[in-house]
């Protein structure tokens, strides 16, 4: 080469600023057999990619649609609004105490949250298919991403539920720290679902027709609607293997007070995510080795 | 000298529940894999090895070009080496930080802008944010976007999506470098700007693994080559010797036949001829050229535009375009053949590439895609036997565009100087 121009002369600059470079990284490819760890250290190193993926989803999706984050308000509002018509007012359920408005709102938005997420998870990795299939990254951030992404319209609705606090004069339980708890729960049981999902949707593609099915059913086996405590006693640890049973009940503890949730009803659904999860998680990465062929 | 790729005995096999008469083997793969009932018959079926015991060293900061016929293994051999498909057995050690670029603008979003999308992008191909930040002027304006930095991609020209979307992978800098046939894509001023960079970036000294059918580029860019074929190692050596040895060997023409099902033409096949009318892939400098396109027309197309093309290593040379010159067919259908012969000429040794489109009636819609790499030829013989007789003339003939036209130097003293150039 003759002259040298501006890259290389930049170039040349940075490599004399970094006179001990970092010691080459080796990496070693060979078939997997049977389950294979989670490497906690490339996931951290794909940080980014994780946040990135997940602002894409949010910017993408507000920049499509004319009323953007409105719909995070629009959908658990109408559908309280239906509820506290058709179940509170007409059916009389009762509500643990609590104007049925506010108790069904504070069902519709963790639910509305665990729906979203299970949703887009479970869809993440064939909608993704063409990165899946031409770059290499830490799979398990698609459905991560996924989930994370559901969190601001959460934040935007839970922002709708304190509106309607202070309108009906309630204050805020002093177990509010049993919030954040919901919210974390929430999320797992989401990640749960959608870990075995979205695997089993890059085969199977029938698995994208069962999720509104899916999700519908799940909501009516959820104390939305109507409280747990309507539940007779002896089955209610039946009812607590629904994840999202423990999840409602720990969420309106921490708005409410203890209402009809307890201890051993939130420990039981907890119990189930987290095995459910490991399990997603599990299978997750057993098979990720094959969504390049088949997504 | 250091090894930077290591692979031994990497083998990939893909299970066929049935033979399928038609559709791409990732169409049938897909579907025969995504319906579970073919899938239990498909696990005692047929089996297909991509790739079968391939062994190979890299040694660091060599450009290696990966060649070989459509379906021969090379793009699952890249998928295997940036870790996007596990091989079925085998082992690949890696010594660096790699960077793939399987396809250009992986993870573009339409609606997103321009600006989004290099953050994206970027972030995909591993960079972090920090270093996207410091290269974002760099990257837009190599792609020549400033004006439209704010605009969602889906408004862009297929030009600046390319441009903008090479401009990211560019400006990666890993220590090893995988790329597949980006440079199929583009118009022919992209396809120079992306073959410059890739030069830069291959005598930077880094390692460099190259996919392409343009058996120009990995001449000019490649010290050494792999000629990969039906999942195996042909032959492997010095790039010029295995490009010559691989194109010797497609005698019989160029298959294409790949076509979208709405496409109104196949191209089947391109082969190229000599002046007795033999099929041949090397020619003398001033000889003629001819290259037939066999077609299959789906309809009866009326007056269809053929346009051939002829790239060197750094873009498009010369054209026959009936969207010029207004001669076409009175109309097509069913198999055939159309051929054009290129008069004798001047052009110098190096490997060329033959590049086809067909367009409808009006000139401008397209019957079937343009295929930028159909065919390659290569020129052979030395410089001095055209008439150059400087003492480096061989050594130079690989970094110029070497189409000659007859001229003459006139020099400080006012005479007059031509070479004795052998063109007719």
């Amino acid at each position: 080469m003759g002259n040298i121009d501006d890259a290389t002369l930049s170039d040349a600059q940075i490599i004399e600023q970094l006179p001990s470079r970092p010691p080459v990284s080796v990496t070693v490819i060979r078939p997997s057999r049977g389950w294979v760890p989670i490497n906690f250290h490339e996931l951290w190193h794909y940080r980014e990619l994780l946040y990135f993926l997940t602002w894409r989803d949010l910017k993408v999706r507000y920049k499509q649609t004319v009323l953007g984050a409105l719909w995070a308000i629009i959908q658990p509002v109408f559908t309280m609004a239906v509820f506290s018509l058709f179940f509170g007012r007409l059916a009389k359920v009762p509500s643990d105490g609590i104007p049925y408005p506010l108790f069904a709102l504070s069902g519709l938005i963790p639910w509305q949250l665990f729906a979203y997420a299970l949703t887009q998870s479970s869809n993440s990795v064939v909608a993704n298919k063409n990165l899946v299939s031409k770059v290499y990254f830490p799979r398990l951030i698609v459905p991560l991403a996924a989930v994370l992404s559901g969190l601001v319209d959460f934040g935007i609705a839970f922002g709708v539920l304190l509106v309607m606090f202070v309108f009906y004069g309630f204050v805020p339980s002093p177990a509010l720290a049993m919030i954040p708890l919901a919210i974390i729960l929430t999320i797992f049981s989401a990640l749960a679902v959608g870990l075995w999902l979205s695997a089993l949707n890059v085969r199977y593609r029938d698995v994208q027709y069962t999720i509104p099915f899916l999700t519908q059913l799940w909501m009516f086996a959820t104390p939305i609607a109507y409280p747990s405590s309507l539940i007779p006693p002896q089955f209610r640890a039946v009812y607590g293997l629904n994840p999202m049973a423990g999840v409602v009940e720990c969420f309106r503890w921490g708005l409410f007070g203890q209402t009809g949730g307890s201890f051993a009803l939130i420990g039981l659904s907890s119990f189930v995510v987290l095995l459910a999860f490991l399990g997603g998680l599990a299978y997750f990465r057993r098979v990720e080795k094959t969504f390049a062929d088949l997504a | 000298m250091s090894v930077a790729i290591r692979a031994s005995g990497i083998s990939k096999r893909y299970r066929l529940g049935r033979r399928e008469r038609y559709g791409s083997l990732r169409e049938s793969l897909t579907r025969i894999l995504s319906n579970p009932f073919a899938r239990s018959k498909a696990s005692q079926g047929e089996e297909l090895w991509a790739l079968k015991d391939v062994t190979f060293d890299i040694a660091e900061k060599q450009a290696v070009g990966l060649i070989g016929r459509n379906g021969a293994g090379k793009s699952t051999l890249l998928k295997v080496l940036s870790r996007i498909t596990e091989p079925s057995a085998g082992e690949v050690t890696i010594h660096g930080r790699v960077g793939s670029l399987l396809e250009v603008g992986t993870g573009f979003h339409p609606e997103l802008s321009g600006r989004d999308n290099i953050f994206l992008n970027g972030a995909l191909l591993g960079m972090k944010r920090e270093e996207i930040r410091r290269k974002f002027d760099e990257i837009v304006a190599f792609a020549e976007i400033e004006k439209f930095l704010d605009t969602a991609v889906k408004f862009y020209s297929s030009g600046m999506y390319m441009r903008l979307a090479f401009a990211v992978a560019a400006h990666l800098e890993p220590e090893i470098l995988l790329v597949d046939e980006v440079l199929a894509v583009g118009d022919a001023a992209f396809q120079r700007k992306c073959l410059g960079k890739m030069e830069d970036v291959a005598h930077s000294g880094r390692t460099v693994v190259f996919v392409s059918h343009n058996m120009g580029a990995v001449n000019s860019l490649c010290t050494r080559a792999i000629w990969v074929d039906k999942g195996q190692i042909r032959e492997e050596g010095p790039a010029q010797q295995i490009v010559q040895h691989y194109l010797e060997s497609v005698r019989e023409g160029f298959e294409i036949g790949n076509a979208k099902p709405d496409d109104k033409l196949i191209f089947e096949r391109v082969v190229l001829k000599n002046r007795a009318g033999e099929v041949t892939t090397t020619f003398r400098g001033d000889e003629e050229i001819f290259v037939e396109i066999h077609y299959t027309a789906r309809q009866k197309i009326p007056h269809p535009h053929f346009i051939i093309g002829v790239s060197g290593p750094f873009g498009e040379l010369f054209t026959a375009a009936m969207t010029f010159d207004g001669i076409t067919p009175d109309a097509i259908e069913g198999e055939g053949v159309i051929g054009c012969r290129f008069k004798p000429f001047l052009l110098l040794p190096a490997t060329y590439t033959i590049v086809i489109a067909a367009r409808g009636a009006d000139g401008v819609s397209q019957l079937t895609a343009s295929r930028y790499d159909a065919a390659f030829f290569s020129i052979v013989g030395l410089m001095r036997e055209y008439g150059f007789d400087a003492p480096g003339a061989d050594a130079v003939v690989s970094h110029v565009n070497a189409i000659v036209v007859p001229y003459e130097w006139q020099m400080p003293d006012g005479s007059v100087r031509a070479p004795r150039l052998r063109s007719s």
